[in-house]
């Protein structure tokens, strides 16, 4: 490990009151494993929402995380995303960075992009001022005092416009779209951050079957560049687009493998797919 | 373009810029002359009542343009900027209070109400205030302190909404006990008044007050194109971010906590020199410009003017108080009930304020001429 790259895991380690700040904290994904989590544990008021989980995430993979409701689906994406911390068990993003220990704003510059479930865009911000507040860049607040736009950055802003098929709406208030347009829009300020991961809160929700099967597409497009967890409840949805697929049940999980493989475990059948 | 006509393109338009102008001719050409040059009795004399009203009002806009600022474009709403326009006035009131000299009831060196308490020297914390540019940092430095370590433990505490306004109020509240004491050492609640000079010059002839509406009016200028600047540039969509949807901000990477505390110590470093050049205006500063009934008639300027727009701020805060001045001496008893209605009603048939009314009419009027236009080549 070299001498720079001991200093941004210090940084990082401390926790500082790094946000906003650009920090190349070179994700470390020697052992080809970019997420790990490991013995997971949150109750809320004595109720198990993770139970022990563990679960690891392959740099590049595209995966699918399914279960019923309750089974902490979303419980586990606060925790990657540093909005809930855990009683117990750790959270690595790489080998080296604790996201136990950073910020929801530090989470998001070491490279972890969230989408919610419903859709959260701003509302009252043009579709590229939405793309441009999402950009990858200095996030503190002098450099948001006097940033400017260059050409570079707005030839990439054109480019998310046409990859989520919002060219044409450019201008228009975020908060005028469609139910699926702001979700492809949300998508798209993700990709704007240039994330490792892409945690995708049920991404087609409110969709219709033409975007669905365009999101579908997307998702597969993006996975080997980036590393994309979905979180769905759309069974066709996910076995469309599905390698592999993790599925979650009272907090922790009850089956892995491929789509095939989990929809003939008998567990599975019986908590979840057979009802 | 170079880079200042760029700036200067993007803050305002040549409508907006001419109406500047306009308002600037009008504040540093036409009110002076009209005031100083003119003989009282002639149709264009412009009296030293108004001089002042409108002195005070422009103070009343600053405050005004601060508080949308933080509350319009950031959605906090803050229930205790009077403290911060309270405290940039008693700043700049110790240094008028020193400039009395001997010439007070007592003809000590002290002012009269630490003779009255048999004090025998000035508190520490009256030092150097002798000193203008001591106090003029003052100003901005009591403010803008305070509301940076109140911001620190509020913003990071992450309590928001309801919550952050009543212990604004609060704030205000608790200092407003403060400063009633006589032990403070601020004057109990008498305050300051009876003030002789500043910068040498008597606060009371027509040509100083002359000079401190000017200086208003300019602060006012500067101001409003100060936040037209910040509004306008990424911070400012930052903040507006932040109002619609704070959770996305920190998933983007944004710390909101830092945007926060900016935007607030800003906006409470602008109210404390809106208070300094309202103390000198209008002769006295006390305690009950801290109560938290003139905190929330802030809000209402600039609800009635039209949140999350600036012209409206400004146009908020004089309607309000030019209605106030007419309503005071009209009907004095009526003038709460009278501002609790306008609140009511604005609330209620103007969410957008004044401002968002006229564009709503200047929209109707549009899609009528649209209308006729296209029923015209139909026919």
């Amino acid at each position: 490990m070299s001498a720079a790259q001991i200093r941004d895991g210090d940084a990082f380690g401390g926790g500082a009151a790094a946000g906003g700040r650009v920090l190349t904290p070179g994700v470390d994904v020697s052992h080809k494993t970019i997420l790990y989590l490991e013995d997971i544990s949150v109750s809320f008021d004595g109720f198990k929402a993770l139970n022990q989980l563990s679960l690891d995430i392959d740099n590049g993979e595209l995966r699918c995380i399914i279960g019923p409701n309750g089974a902490g689906k979303t419980t586990m994406m606060d925790v990657i995303t540093g909005k809930t911390r855990p009683d117990s068990g750790t959270v690595f993003f790489g080998q080296t960075i604790d996201l136990a220990k950073l910020t929801e704003a530090e989470i998001a510059h070491a490279g972890i992009g969230r989408k919610f479930q419903k859709p959260t865009v701003f509302e009252q911000h043009s579709v590229f001022e939405n793309l441009e507040l999402a950009m990858k860049t200095d996030k503190r607040v002098r450099f948001s005092l006097t940033a400017r736009l260059d050409s570079a950055q707005r030839d990439r802003i054109a480019e998310t416009l046409s990859l989520i098929h919002l060219a044409g709406a450019a201008d228009r208030p975020a908060g005028l779209l469609s139910h699926g347009q702001k979700q492809w829009l949300e998508i798209g300020m993700l990709l704007m951050q240039e994330p490792r991961v892409l945690l995708l809160d049920e991404p087609v929700a409110g969709m219709t079957d033409e975007e669905t099967e365009r999101t579908g597409e997307l998702c597969k497009t993006l996975a080997g560049k980036h590393s994309v967890i979905v979180v769905e409840h759309d069974m066709d949805f996910v076995a469309g687009i599905a390698r592999k697929v993790t599925v979650l049940h009272e907090g922790s999980v009850l089956a892995e493998g491929s789509m095939d493989e989990v929809q003939n475990d008998a567990r599975v059948i019986e908590v979840y797919l057979g009802r | 373009m170079g880079p200042l006509a760029q700036t200067v393109t993007r803050l305002y338009g040549r409508r907006g810029w001419s109406v500047l102008a306009a308002c600037a001719v009008i504040l540093f050409a036409l009110f002076p002359l009209a005031n100083l040059a003119m003989p009282k009795g002639s149709l264009f004399y412009i009296s030293d009542y108004t001089v002042a009203l409108t002195g005070k009002i422009m103070c009343y806009a600053i405050v005004a343009l601060a508080m949308d600022l933080i509350w319009g474009y950031t959605g906090i709403l803050s229930l205790g900027h009077g403290l911060f326009f309270a405290l940039g006035g008693y700043m700049m009131g110790m240094h008028l209070m020193r400039m009395i000299g001997r010439e007070g009831q007592y003809q000590s060196e002290l002012p009269d109400f630490m003779v009255f308490l048999n004090w025998k020297a000035y508190p520490w914390y009256w030092s150097f205030t002798e000193h203008f540019w001591y106090s003029a940092l003052l100003v901005v430095l009591v403010p803008g302190l305070l509301a940076f370590v109140f911001g620190f433990f509020a913003f990071r505490s992450r309590i928001k909404g309801v919550y952050f306004s009543i212990i604004t109020q609060a704030l205000t509240f608790a200092f407003m006990l403060l400063f009633f004491r006589n032990d403070t050492g601020f004057g109990g609640n008498n305050g300051f008044t009876d003030f002789k000079r500043i910068l040498g010059y008597h606060v009371a002839t027509s040509q100083t007050r002359m000079a401190l509406f000017m200086l208003t009016g300019a602060v006012l200028i500067l101001t409003l194109l100060f936040a037209r600047t910040i509004v306008a540039s990424k911070f400012g969509r930052v903040l507006t971010a932040i109002r619609d949807a704070e959770s996305r901000v920190m998933f983007s990477g944004y710390n909101p906590v830092h945007y926060k505390l900016a935007i607030w110590t800003a906006s409470a470093v602008i109210c404390g020199i809106a208070g300094a050049l309202y103390v000198p205006q209008v002769g006295i500063i006390n305690p009950s410009e801290m109560s938290p009934a003139n905190s929330i008639e802030i809000a209402i300027w600039v609800a009635v003017g039209g949140r999350g727009s600036l012209v409206g701020a400004i146009l908020g805060a004089g309607i309000v108080n030019f209605a106030k001045s007419w309503f005071t001496v009209a009907f004095p008893e009526y003038w709460l009930f009278f501002l609790g209605l306008l609140f009511i009603l604005v609330t209620l048939y103007l969410p957008q304020g004044v401002v968002g009314a006229f564009d709503e009419i200047r929209r109707r009027i549009e899609e009528r001429k649209l209308g006729q236009a296209v029923r015209g080549s139909a026919a």
